[in-house]
């Protein structure tokens, strides 16, 4: 009953030091929203290029052209032989004829061509397109499966592979780092502007603290207080992040500039980052109001 | 009984002022006690180290029953509970009515909200402002003012009731108000130490005064023995 008293009084009075310090509260949660706003644009970007560079690596594809000249049998070993090896994702086989099928359909000249020849006198070599689980892993797979009897040729887009590769890596690594540095930042920004608008009630603390209460009996309600302004400060936020991530994946119809590069579908996406927002204005609003409390609190 | 103990008590300032020395004195529960001296004698030192404002260097300080100098920093509200403190300017918070800053005393202890009116319009009935409990400190006099933050020191029914220069900023009529104020919550039971500048105050109350001069007690006066001296 007393503490449910207490806590009663403790939330009633965070509400009261928001309203009642409005133009320092306000000023905390502007910082809050703004550094937000930014958080938000930066995980939403971070997370494109990471999906985008997913898929890239996804359609990856290593390609082992067999000998012009293999049999059904042998052409059933080598994919056993490559079902052996660890890391594989799928196998597709393309015999002559659909690859054939496939060049004439894409070129006029090239119809005729192969029009000229059938089956056996075709000079195409069937192929096993092979995707890999890890394509840190696929110079070592395509080597393997380079040295599988009746394997002629193995195609996998040396050296640009690697380089998107590690290309990918350091984009990923940087966004990364920028969404961290970011949100550190915004910790240390929301904690200072809090910190001042506790400075201005440096006087409330110590009537408090010499009236009897205990430290975290003064705690609580700044505490409370940085909760409600992490809160009211992931709105505009998040509202921002729902509604224009919605109108921008719908503007460009769910890709950039090419069917190549696809935008995160809003849906979970957006509540995530939603819910990552308010949870980063939370702890950072509660945190910055106890460092800034505590301050007040020694001796 | 002895409601204050202090032994051997120095006290030196980071930037190497010493405010005490080496000093002794008790005070029996139901005192009333005016420590005076001039500017820099360390009267304000000597209080502060009753409410645990500062830290004794050396030296042994029991108020109430718990000893001071060995009390952790999260465990100071249980002797700030026992003691009342009032200060020169008022410290009263603003914003809130007459009736919230002294509430706001009684509301840090979860009290039923009942028993919180019931006391505070008490307390203020017994400092004469029941009639402005809503008004805001800003509306009051000084005098009133300083009689509001009694009512908020003294509405846990503390044991010691510390007041720092509490008619510093009041004129001669407003400050003898003050004075029947403190005196009636003294004959209600509350020991009461008051640190003052003022001398007639002193001598018109014909109480217990400790002189201190430069961090040491210079004299002891028994009540009502102190004649003007000169400070």
């Amino acid at each position: 009953m007393k503490v449910c008293r207490i806590l009663g009084r403790n939330i009633r009075d965070s509400f009261k030091g928001v309203i009642r310090n409005f133009s320092l509260s306000l000023a905390s949660i502007s910082c809050i929203t703004i550094t937000l706003i930014v958080v938000s644009i930066s995980i939403i970007l971070s997370y494109n290029v990471n999906s985008f560079a997913e898929n890239v690596e996804k359609d990856v594809t290593i390609v082992a052209f067999m000998k012009n000249d293999i049999t059904d049998e042998e052409k059933d070993d080598v994919l056993e032989r490559i079902k052996e090896i660890n890391g594989i994702d799928s196998i597709t086989y393309q015999s002559k004829t659909d690859i054939a099928a496939e060049m004439m359909a894409s070129s006029e000249d090239l119809k005729n061509i192969l029009s000229q020849y059938d089956e056996s006198t075709s000079p195409l070599q069937p192929t096993y397109q092979v995707k890999v689980k890890n394509i840190e892993e696929i110079g070592k797979i395509a080597l393997k499966i380079k040295k599988i009897k009746g394997v002629d040729i193995v195609k996998y887009g040396e050296g640009m592979v690697e380089q998107l590769v590690s290309v990918f890596d350091i984009v990923r690594k940087i966004t990364i780092g920028m969404v961290i540095a970011l949100i550190i930042v915004t910790a240390f920004l929301i904690s200072n502007t809090i910190k001042i608008t506790i400075f201005s009630r440096k006087r409330e603390i110590e009537i408090m603290r010499l009236v009897g209460a205990s430290n975290i009996n003064i705690k609580i309600p700044f505490i409370f207080e940085g909760l409600f302004l992490g809160v009211l400060g992931s709105v505009i936020p998040i509202i921002i992040t729902t509604y224009g991530y919605t109108a921008l994946y719908k503007k460009f119809s769910g890709q950039l500039f090419s069917p190549f590069i696809k935008l995160i579908k809003p849906t979970p996406f957006i509540y995530e980052i939603s819910l990552t927002l308010i949870i980063i204005g939370v702890l950072v609003g509660m945190y910055g109001s106890l460092k800034a409390v505590r301050k007040h609190l020694k001796i | 009984m002895d409601l204050i103990r202090m032994k051997n008590v120095k006290k030196t300032y980071h930037n190497g002022v010493t405010a005490l020395y080496d000093m002794s004195l008790t005070i029996k529960k139901g005192e009333f006690v005016f420590v005076i001296g001039h500017t820099g004698c360390g009267k304000s030192t000597l209080v502060k180290m009753l409410y645990r404002q500062e830290k004794p260097d050396s030296g042994y300080i029991n108020v109430g029953g718990i000893d001071v100098t060995k009390l952790k920093n999260s465990k100071v509200y249980k002797l700030r509970r026992k003691i009342g403190v009032v200060f020169q300017d008022f410290k009263l918070l603003n914003k809130l009515t007459v009736y919230e800053n002294v509430a706001f005393a009684l509301e840090i202890f979860g009290l039923p909200k009942k028993e919180i009116y019931d006391k505070t319009i008490k307390v203020l009935d017994l400092v004469g402002l029941k009639g402005k409990a809503k008004n805001y400190p800003t509306e009051l006099s000084g005098g009133e003012q300083q009689r509001v933050a009694i009512a908020r020191a003294i509405v846990n029914g503390p044991k010691l009731l510390i007041c720092d220069e509490p008619t510093g900023n009041l004129d001669e009529s407003t400050s003898f108000e003050i004075m029947k104020v403190l005196e009636e919550i003294n004959n209600l039971g509350t020991t009461i130490i008051m640190v003052t500048h003022d001398t007639d105050i002193v001598k018109r109350m014909k109480k217990r005064v400790i002189l201190l001069d430069t961090g040491r007690i210079l004299k002891d006066y028994e009540e009502g023995t102190y004649k003007h001296e000169g400070l």
